[in-house]
């Protein structure tokens, strides 16, 4: 056991990997010498080599599309996509490519591939370094979407991802490398060597796709939540003293439905909450599913907290956010109602 | 005030519209045998012209001359032949079984057969294609089951692809042959990637990733050049230049350039220009390429000069956008003839074991063409089961799949 911010988490993750499996290559932009502008695979290129770990053109298309061909052939891609927000030229290659590869061959070519993108808001990075496009990928047949919140699960979710057979997107929440942000802007930073799940057993170790967490037992009303959400959730049940259970969803797609069905059918309330912009979100899937298993254990509507629907602005980066206050009022007004 | 003009905008227009005279006095076209075959491991600046040229070896008296001649012996030219016409046969039948209501989408390859039956013949087991819809003389030149072929085009019970795709965007790990998208362009890149691979993990295979002329404007290509440029990726790039992308001339893609070939100059990726309808011309191009990716000297774009001599595709009529005799008027011929003529020439062959083997072949394929239809067709009683619809999303179906395929029955 080792106490690790979430990218030492990640490159430890890949780090392991490789090391066990040579088939797994690093690439993107920034990626290879320098290490990634995250340093998520700083000295993977020193300790495995250029051809494993390389930098590439700027042309996330390319990236993505070198990928595909790469796992097609079998080796296992790993790669970066500097910020989530500059994916869109490679959504071709994940939506009509990766994501297909296996139905429309049968199987006689797939995609081992592994996405990764830093994700959200909380860094003042404007319209192009804060997006949170997961609800893209959940529509999208064929591949997995995670989202983890934590070093430990950011390793353990990682390593079964590079070990899946099918093409995953990984979401990391860039606001959580450094530490558990919990929407309090203004508070000094907590570091991970603080918190609990900043602690990351050593070597090789997987965590299910597909299997929610429950970060805060509770009775009152369920939360449910992914990535820097689950600490903003924590904040705002402690202020609010509401006696909430916090559901870290870690794998949006697959997702973990039983985990959620189990816990509105025992507290009869819910409140989704992620960053993205509200309409189309994944709160609206989740709010479909939540009303369709448990109408008749709800006692209140299901309450949605999500960004605006605008882009993400720079300098209102804090009215945008939903943070602790608004997620709090939601908190207490499913409860009244 | 202004010193200048108004501006206006520029769009291209081919030569003749339908109604016109065809004319293709604007394609130059070299003697055959007269561009120089250089080393494989020269240098791209020191070949810039032959981005410009057109490599061709059958001369308009059907025999073979120059330094790109003699790559392929009698009895393989033979067999050319055989593939050539076996995809014409073949061509012919589903498009008649899609007008009989048996299919719904076909694609046909009339004029464009040598293009990817001769390329097949310089690669070797292992090497992977990464096609587009116009290539199915890779997968008939490698031998790959008729019946298969038309299996999946019925979208029947046999079709090796269970019915998720639409008719001739075959798949066949095992032939080299990737699966095909259907959205254009993506394919080039990931064949790169492929090669990549290859060479990152020490192997001898290469790859060859193929466009049509109109898709060299999708970003995709590009990226694949980058690419293949960067890392000197053992791929061979393949363009073919059949003129029309569906009813667009392929000015509109190639904009000012001179040619699609030169597109490579700028990324120092050796580019040559081949005569797409000389079957000779198109192998030896071809060898000399993949030799290149096998010794890793690295990428080579090929454009194959050819020209579409049917519609696009079932789903459109080329006299709204052509001339209806342009095909006829097409200055390169067609492939099947000249060699046809060339081992006529050469002493090979006869006008009666051509028509002879025709009949032969006609039987082979009307013969596949009932076995695969005794497994039904697309819109028969029998054809993929609507279970088939939910396997194959992931390699383990997760739950929600699970519960919708409860829901719908199946």
């Amino acid at each position: 056991m080792a106490q690790r911010t979430m990218i030492e988490a990640i490159r430890d993750a890949m780090d392991v990997m490789m090391s066990r499996d040579d088939d797994v290559v690093v690439f993107g932009e920034d990626v290879g010498y320098f290490g990634g502008v995250f340093r998520a695979s700083q000295g993977l290129q020193a300790k495995y080599g250029k051809s494993r770990c390389f930098d590439t053109p700027i042309s996330e298309l390319g990236i993505v599309g070198a990928a595909v061909g790469m796992a097609a052939y079998g080796l296992k891609p790993c790669v970066e996509i500097q910020f989530a927000d500059y994916m869109y030229p490679a959504y071709d290659q994940i939506v009509s490519e990766a994501a297909r590869l296996r139905y429309r061959s049968n199987g006689q070519f797939t995609c081992s591939l592994v996405v990764r993108m830093p994700t959200g808001g909380g860094i003042f990075g404007g319209q192009t370094h804060s997006q949170s496009p997961e609800a893209l990928f959940t529509h999208v047949c064929g591949i997995k979407t995670v989202v983890p919140s934590n070093p430990s699960d950011a390793k353990g979710l990682l390593i079964a991802a590079i070990e899946d057979p099918d093409p995953v997107i990984f979401l990391e929440p860039k606001r959580l490398y450094n530490g558990p942000f919990d929407g309090h802007h203004d508070r000094p930073v907590t570091p991970w060597s603080k918190h609990d799940l900043g602690e990351v057993a050593d070597g090789h170790f997987a965590i299910p796709l597909g299997r929610a967490a429950i970060r805060r037992p509770g009775n009152a009303v369920t939360v449910l939540a992914y990535g820097t959400m689950v600490h903003v959730a924590a904040s705002a049940v402690a202020e609010t003293g509401v006696d909430a259970e916090i559901i870290d969803l870690r794998t949006l797609l697959p997702l973990d439905l039983d985990t959620i069905e189990a816990s509105v059918k025992k507290t009869g309330r819910c409140v989704i909450v992620h960053e993205a912009t509200l309409t189309s979100g994944f709160g609206a899937e989740l709010c479909a599913l939540v009303q369709a298993r448990c109408f008749y254990h709800l006692e209140a509507p299901i309450a949605r907290v999500a960004g605006w629907d605008t882009p993400y602005p720079h300098a209102q980066e804090w009215d945008y956010f939903p943070g602790p206050a608004r997620l709090g009022r939601a908190l207490i007004e499913t409860l009244e109602a | 005030m202004t010193d200048y003009a108004p501006l206006s905008l520029h769009v291209p227009e081919p030569a003749v519209r339908p109604g016109g005279t065809p004319d293709f006095s604007n394609i130059r076209i070299p003697r055959a045998g007269q561009v120089a075959r250089p080393e494989v491991d020269v240098d791209a600046e020191a070949i810039r012209d032959l981005a410009f040229s057109v490599i061709r070896v059958l001369n308009r008296d059907g025999e073979a001359v120059g330094p790109w001649a003699g790559s392929l012996s009698e009895d393989e030219l033979l067999e050319g032949l055989r593939h050539m016409m076996t995809l014409r046969a073949f061509d012919a039948r589903m498009q008649m079984a899609q007008r009989q209501g048996k299919t719904s989408f076909y694609m046909q390859h009339m004029g464009e057969e040598a293009v990817s039956c001769a390329f097949r013949k310089a690669l070797k087991p292992g090497d992977m294609n990464f096609p587009t819809y116009r290539q199915a003389g890779l997968l008939i030149a490698g031998g790959y089951s008729l019946v298969e072929m038309a299996c999946q085009i019925y979208s029947n019970t046999h079709d090796p692809l269970k019915g998720r795709q639409l008719p001739v965007m075959y798949s066949s790990r095992e032939h080299g042959f990737f699966s095909i998208s259907g959205n254009l362009a993506t394919q080039y890149i990931q064949a790169v990637g492929w090669a990549m691979a290859s060479a990152i993990k020490n192997d001898s295979k290469i790859a060859v990733g193929w466009i049509g002329d109109g898709a060299t404007a999708e970003s995709d290509f590009h990226a694949a050049l980058v690419f293949a440029s960067t890392y000197r990726a053992p791929v061979v790039l393949s363009i073919v230049n059949n003129q029309w992308a569906i009813s667009t001339f392929q000015g509109i893609a190639r904009g000012g350039s001179g040619t699609f070939a030169a597109r490579g100059l700028g990324f120092g990726i050796p580019a040559l220009r081949v005569d797409g309808n000389d079957y000779l011309a198109v192998h030896a191009v071809a060898q000399w390429a993949c030799e290149r990716a096998r010794r890793n000297l690295g990428p080579t774009l090929i454009e194959h000069v050819t020209y579409r001599v049917g519609a696009h595709s079932t789903s459109d009529d080329p006299a709204g956008y052509r001339p209806k005799t342009e095909s006829e008027a097409w200055p390169l011929g067609d492939p099947v003839i000249r060699l046809k003529n060339h081992l006529i020439v050469r002493g090979a062959w006869s006008e009666e074991r051509h028509k002879q083997t025709e009949a032969e072949i006609l039987d082979t394929v009307i013969a596949a063409q009932k076995e695969a239809e005794s497994h039904g067709t697309l819109h028969s009683r029998e054809h993929a089961s609507a279970r088939d619809m939910f396997e194959g999303v992931f390699s383990q179906m997760p739950p929600h799949l699970r519960r919708q395929r409860q829901e719908a029955g199946v």
